[in-house]
């Protein structure tokens, strides 16, 4: 997965991949020539007392060592540029693939999850690219041109290679592998303890009103301490493996020195020699050390690589139709009129055994309003969800003007409706911006005018920086009541066909209710409206109430009818308001 | 440049108090005192230890050398020549330097091979020195480790104690993700770093001294060869760091911004895409996402010359020892395992100087995330309890709030010389429309603020003189938002239950009855088991908010708050909750904050609140008699026409002060 993934990311950057390798070649094959030359210095310039010997081959030691730099630099400069296009160009798929997601697979993930995996897993992937373009591949031609030119320097000593190589990968893989499960946990108990402080910080007003402040101290120490166990489990085996690693390479030392006396004194071997087969030694059991801490990382970003293919494998269940029907086709008189029928439509979640929504059929007349009102969980929500392709029917159909709502653009069916969702969410910048994003290019008297539709301009007015104010991500800056009063003017300044109110006046004191009510009527004169509420109030002046249990409708009429002849509304219209005040 | 500092050259312009920071973090560490002494000294033996070994194993190269050259003087001379003959030997045949190098050995004897015996005494005391040093590293990793570790989570459990005593105040002030950012990713990092780096940088520092003094031992003057390398690290790996910082800098600060856009899109995803901007939503994710790439290319590639710049430096070490070094050997002012021991000290020297370059980022970023942290455990925090308090005992439920004065801004007062009377029992219903001070009110009485004038008591009691565990703990709230805990329900339900209180099942059951839990949960799964996930994402907003009135039943305080706690209930719902209310209200004390008025004809008091004030304050009979603030709000929930409605408003904005 993660071969397949980085592979199929570096494709535009293969000639500076190659060029790359080159490079690292060069500066390693540099670097392996040194101690051959210094073997030189002693051997033929030391020894001899040739004076003049040392100095050329000193210089010449340095214009190798020079090259080797500049090609060394060149390959972290390639590494590094090519290493962070990956990063960039994965985020970018990712980001793309998501924004075409229809609100099914975006809860399949997780929103959380998501950005999880755009960021940190990118850059998981992305650090282990960089250290095998800066570091790793130099690991197997180190470890080859270190064998060949130990070879080179003495076949027979060289088979002390066969000794200590695999013990020094044995030590250091016994403890890598060892340490693998404890990194493996230590992830999971740092999301622990993030997930408990982040409950803390969110639910600081409920910890303190319950004065449970000792209890969530406990639930943290205990998390603490386990993060701390394993912490301590992994920190104790990497306290052994540098100290080992260590040893290993010094004792091998000896072992050269001593194997290698023999030679000297057999005259098979010069003194120069030996030094530079120390040199060679230490190079090929650095290759080794490198080899076996690069296998650690490997796991992680694997793991990271998978969660990023999940997504970039997961396709849309909302797709573009190939030949969309043109809006203009659809157009009464005065362009789209924006009637929404739902015919015999049912929706089940992906994996549900019961559909949430069964059977529904009904039309929304423009300039009429159509509400929805039932008990939670009653499949209001999916319900109006349906009509932008937030998600897909799963029999039955929605249709706008007669045309199937998957037979139209995403463009174009976006420009039909206005939705303002149960949660009244702004996006960060201004209230202008968020304004524009209702209408891209709405002038300042536009905004004006759907705020105050919207019943926010009184407050939008109070600011100092008015329209520019600033709004912080989410909205915490506006209260519950004034998001939801401009998540309404955002949604009232594009004039679409179809007004759809998630349960959007919730947070509204009664009064401003009525205001903004009232404010929409002359608006939305000739828009479908449907609006989904619990206050019978907000709703009771509607053309066509229908009643929604368990996904199913059970009544349908207006007030005066329902009130008459259905129980369940008229048992929701009891609890909110007493019988001679309803009639 | 008048400053001391830039004169000195510093290597960075900081936007930070490094050293002042990295102070802090010592004292962090203070009660690891005896740890780090014993590791320091540890780290000393261990580092003296290996730095001799190459010493010794030059003497090994020495008298594999002598052997070498005895041999080769073999081939000329007799057997039995000492070392003088040899050596005036050779200045008779005119061969000056190799009687020089030959006299400088003392050892050679001529015709004799390696000394096999020397050898392997040599060797057996490297090999003893190897294992010594390899015994007191691995104790010192070990120390460092528990040192660290131990420290970290001291730090932690600091902060964590700290979030307990910052006032709602100061929290709500600030954004929660940036603090949540100070709690989760700065203290992973400030372990991260702490442990990756501060084991290296003692070894290090160490191996630097260590070294330096066996390299003066050895040949002062090849010392001071290689010691010219050592400012021109220092340099380069300064201007190096001096480049990198800045992009370092900018690709967290890119990071975060993407972050926080990729957030913002993801979560606001339904809307982005039906009010069609996945395209704005690309284009700004492209500059974001261009501003990271083009930061981190610049911080990893520049920071990833120290690496080879180092070794350039230490290969031109190498050089210059080779050559000094072989001249000397051969004017026979130095043997050859000096060399061969000098070169080897040579790259045990300017590795750890590359490792301390490398880590200096890590180090930097470790530093920035620590004060980051600091300034969170330096934050104010609430007055301290008064000592001794007031206790209280037989609690009758009794508030009042006389005189009161408070507001969130000192230029904007909010409340203003509030007076409200709760008796045991009653239950005081306030309505107002949005902002004006009605959660305010219940801040107040939660002590979650401090009121800035008048007071408010409980039983008589100035709450200011009980402690805040006292008053919470009489208090039972169930918030507008909803907040539960990962854990299964049923902990979550017992989660206000005070100290010491057994609920029996009877009672737990008949809790989540009287709130309509019951019904639903008997339909999950795993029924009271269920494991709630972050959010609580399983449940509907309307079980959630039955959850956390259920929470409150049993928690089983004399007074009650509930703000707007049913507007996410269904009204059939909201029917069973009402009856489960009235039954919990009953000889309690209850605040109710709700735009339902339904929620609130039942009660005793009703207080209309506007800006901050109380304008009318009676019963629901009263108060529509009165025709006031009161009876417009009511009218408009029933009598819906326009112009009626619109003039009832202008009405309650005139009446507003």
């Amino acid at each position: 997965m993660l071969v397949a993934l980085v592979r199929r990311y570096l494709r535009p950057y293969q000639g500076a991949v190659v060029l790359l390798l080159l490079l690292q070649l060069v500066a390693t094959l540099g670097s392996l020539y040194l101690p051959s030359l210094n073997a030189d210095i002693v051997d033929q310039g030391v020894t001899l007392g040739d004076t003049g010997y040392i100095m050329r081959t000193g210089g010449w030691m340095l214009a190798v060592s020079l090259a080797q730099v500049l090609c060394a630099i060149g390959a972290v400069y390639l590494g590094a540029r090519a290493a962070t296009a990956l990063g960039r160009d994965l985020r970018r798929d990712l980001f793309d693939s998501v924004q075409q997601f229809s609100a099914r697979e975006l809860d399949g993930f997780g929103a959380p999850s998501l950005i999880t995996r755009t960021t940190n897993d990118v850059q998981q992937v992305m650090m282990v690219v960089l250290m095998t373009f800066t570091v790793m591949v130099m690991a197997p031609i180190m470890m080859v041109g270190g064998v060949v030119m130990a070879l080179r320097e003495d076949p027979t000593l060289s088979r002390l290679l066969l000794v200590v190589v695999p013990i020094l990968g044995a030590a250091v893989g016994l403890i890598m592998w060892r340490m693998v499960p404890y990194f493996r946990g230590m992830q999971a108990r740092i999301d622990v303890i993030n997930a408990v402080l982040r409950e803390q910080i969110t639910g600081m007003r409920v910890v303190r009103a319950f004065v449970r402040e000792e209890r969530e101290a406990q639930r943290f120490g205990a998390a603490n301490t386990r993060l701390y166990d394993v912490s301590l489990g992994a920190g104790k085996l990497m306290a052994l493996a540098f100290p080992t690693v260590m040893l290993i390479m010094s004792l091998s030392q000896v072992a050269v020195l001593w194997f290698g006396a023999g030679e000297v004194s057999a005259g098979e071997l010069q003194v120069g020699s030996l030094m530079a087969f120390l040199s060679y030694i230490m190079f090929i059991l650095m290759a080794v050390m490198m080899s076996t801490m690069m296998v650690m990382m490997v796991p992680r970003a694997a793991v990271a690589a998978g969660r990023i293919s999940d997504v970039l494998g997961t396709r849309s269940t909302v797709v573009e139709p190939a030949e969309p029907v043109a809006l203009a086709s659809l157009a009464g008189d005065q362009g789209p009129r924006g009637r929404v029928s739902f015919a015999s439509v049912e929706y089940g979640y992906p994996g549900a055994d019961e559909p949430v929504l069964h059977d529904l059929t009904f039309t929304a007349e423009p300039g009429r309003t159509t509400a929805i009102i039932g008990s939670t969980g009653a499949g209001k929500t999916t319900l109006l969800n349906l009509v932008p392709r937030l998600f897909d029917v799963t029999g039955g159909s929605v249709s706008i003007d007669g045309v199937d709502v998957r037979d139209l653009s995403l463009h174009d069916l976006g420009s039909l409706t206005g939705l303002v969702p149960q949660k009244a969410f702004l996006f960060s910048g201004t209230v202008a911006d968020n304004l524009r994003y209702g209408k891209g290019d709405a002038t300042e008297a536009e905004m004006w005018a759907a705020l105050e539709v919207a019943q926010a301009r009184d407050f939008v007015e109070a600011l100092p920086e008015g329209l520019h104010a600033p709004v912080s991500q989410g909205g915490t800056t506006f209260s519950g009541g004034q998001r939801q009063r401009l998540a309404i003017a955002r949604a009232v300044i594009r004039r679409p066909r179809i007004y759809l109110f998630d349960d959007s006046f919730s947070a509204l004191d009664y009064a401003t209710d009525a205001r903004l009510r009232a404010a929409l009527r002359p608006r939305t004169a000739d828009a479908s409206v449907i609006v989904v509420a619990q206050r019978v109030a907000t709703i009771r002046d509607a053309d066509q109430i229908l009643v929604l249990d368990h996904g199913r409708i059970v009544g349908r009429g207006t007030h005066t009818e329902l009130l008459e002849s259905n129980e369940t509304y008229a048992e929701i219209v009891t609890s909110q308001m007493s019988l001679e005040e309803a009639a | 440049m008048s400053h001391p500092h830039a004169a000195a050259g510093m290597p960075t312009a900081k936007p930070m108090d490094f050293s002042g920071s990295l102070r802090r973090f010592a004292t962090t560490m203070r009660p690891e005192r005896a740890r780090v002494v014993l590791l320091t000294l540890c780290g000393v033996v261990s580092v003296a230890l290996t730095v001799t070994g190459p010493k010794i194993l030059g003497d090994a190269t020495n008298v594999i050398f002598e052997g070498f050259v005895g041999q080769l003087l073999g081939r000329t001379m007799p057997a039995g020549t000492t070392t003088q003959e040899a050596v005036a030997a050779l200045r008779a045949s005119g061969d000056d330097s190799q009687a020089d190098m030959v006299a400088a050995m003392g050892d050679v004897v001529p015709g004799q091979g390696v000394d096999v015996d020397r050898l392997a005494q040599i060797l057996g005391v490297v090999v003893l020195i190897y294992v010594g040093a390899f015994a007191f590293g691995w104790l010192q990793a070990r120390l460092m480790t528990v040192a660290v570790q131990n420290t970290v989570r001291r730090l932690r459990d600091d902060v964590e104690a700290k979030l307990h005593r910052i006032p709602l105040s100061h929290v709500d002030k600030q954004a929660r993700g940036d603090i949540l950012s100070r709690v989760t990713n700065d203290i992973d990092n400030v372990a991260q770093s702490t442990t990756q780096t501060l084991a290296q940088l003692v070894t290090s520092l160490l191996t630097v001294v260590g070294v330096l003094a066996m390299m003066f031992w050895i040949s002062w003057v090849l010392a001071l060869v290689a010691l010219v390398t050592v400012p021109l690290s220092v340099v380069l790996t300064m201007a190096i760091a001096k480049r990198s910082q800045p992009q370092f800098v900018e690709q967290w600060a890119a990071t975060g911004r993407l972050n926080a856009h990729v957030e913002e899109m993801f979560t606001g995803h339904a809307l982005v895409k039906v009010y069609g901007r996945q395209q704005d939503a690309a284009r700004t994710f492209a500059r974001e996402n261009e501003a990271v790439y083009d930061a981190t290319r610049r911080s990893q590639f520049i920071s990833g010359t120290i690496q080879p710049s180092m070794g350039f430096l230490a290969n031109l070490n190498y050089v210059l020892v080779a050559v000094i070094g072989g001249l000397r050997v051969a004017s026979g002012q130095l043997s050859i395992g000096d060399v061969q021991a000098f070169i080897q000290y040579s790259r045990q020297f300017t590795q750890p100087l590359t490792q301390v370059a490398s880590m200096m980022n890590l180090l930097q970023s470790g530093v920035a995330s620590a004060e980051r942290v600091y300034e969170l455990l330096d934050a104010p925090e609430q007055d301290p309890d008064p000592v001794p308090a007031r206790e209280l005992t037989d609690v009758r439920g009794r508030v009042e709030f006389s005189g009161v004065s408070f507001s969130y801004d000192p230029q904007e007062p909010l409340i203003k010389d509030l007076d409200l009377v709760a008796e045991p029992g009653q239950t005081v219903a306030i309505v107002g429309p949005t902002g004006a001070g009605k959660t305010t009110l219940v801040n107040l009485l939660m002590r979650f603020y401090e009121i800035d004038g008048g007071r408010i008591t409980l039983d008589g009691v100035d709450t200011r003189e009980l402690t805040r565990r006292a008053l919470r703990s009489r208090i039972g709230m169930v918030l507008q938002d909803t907040w539960l805990f990962r854990g299964t329900i049923e902990e979550n339900l017992r989660y206000g239950v005070r100290d010491g209180t057994e609920v029996s099942t009877e009672t737990f059951l008949e809790a989540t009855r009287a709130t309509s839990v019951d019904p639903f949960v008997r339909t999950l799964p795993d029924g009271y088991d269920t494991v709630l996930d972050d959010e609580g994402t399983a449940l509907s907003a309307g079980e959630k908010q039955l959850l956390t009135i259920a929470r409150a039943f049993l928690a089983d305080p004399e007074i009650l708050v509930l703000d707007e706690a049913t507007s996410s209930v269904d009204t059939r719902t909201e029917v069973l909750v009402q009856q489960a209310m009235n039954a919990l209200r009953s000889g309690r004390t209850a605040f109710v904050i709700a735009h339902r008025l339904s929620t609130i004809r039942d009660a005793d008091v009703i207080v209309v609140m506007e800006h901050g004030r109380i304008v009318e304050q009676g019963d629901h009979d009263d108060l529509l008699a009165a025709d006031g603030a009161y009876a417009r709000l009511y009218a408009s929930q029933f009598v819906a026409p326009v112009v009626e409605e619109s003039e009832a408003v202008q009405d309650v904005r005139t009446a507003a002060p």
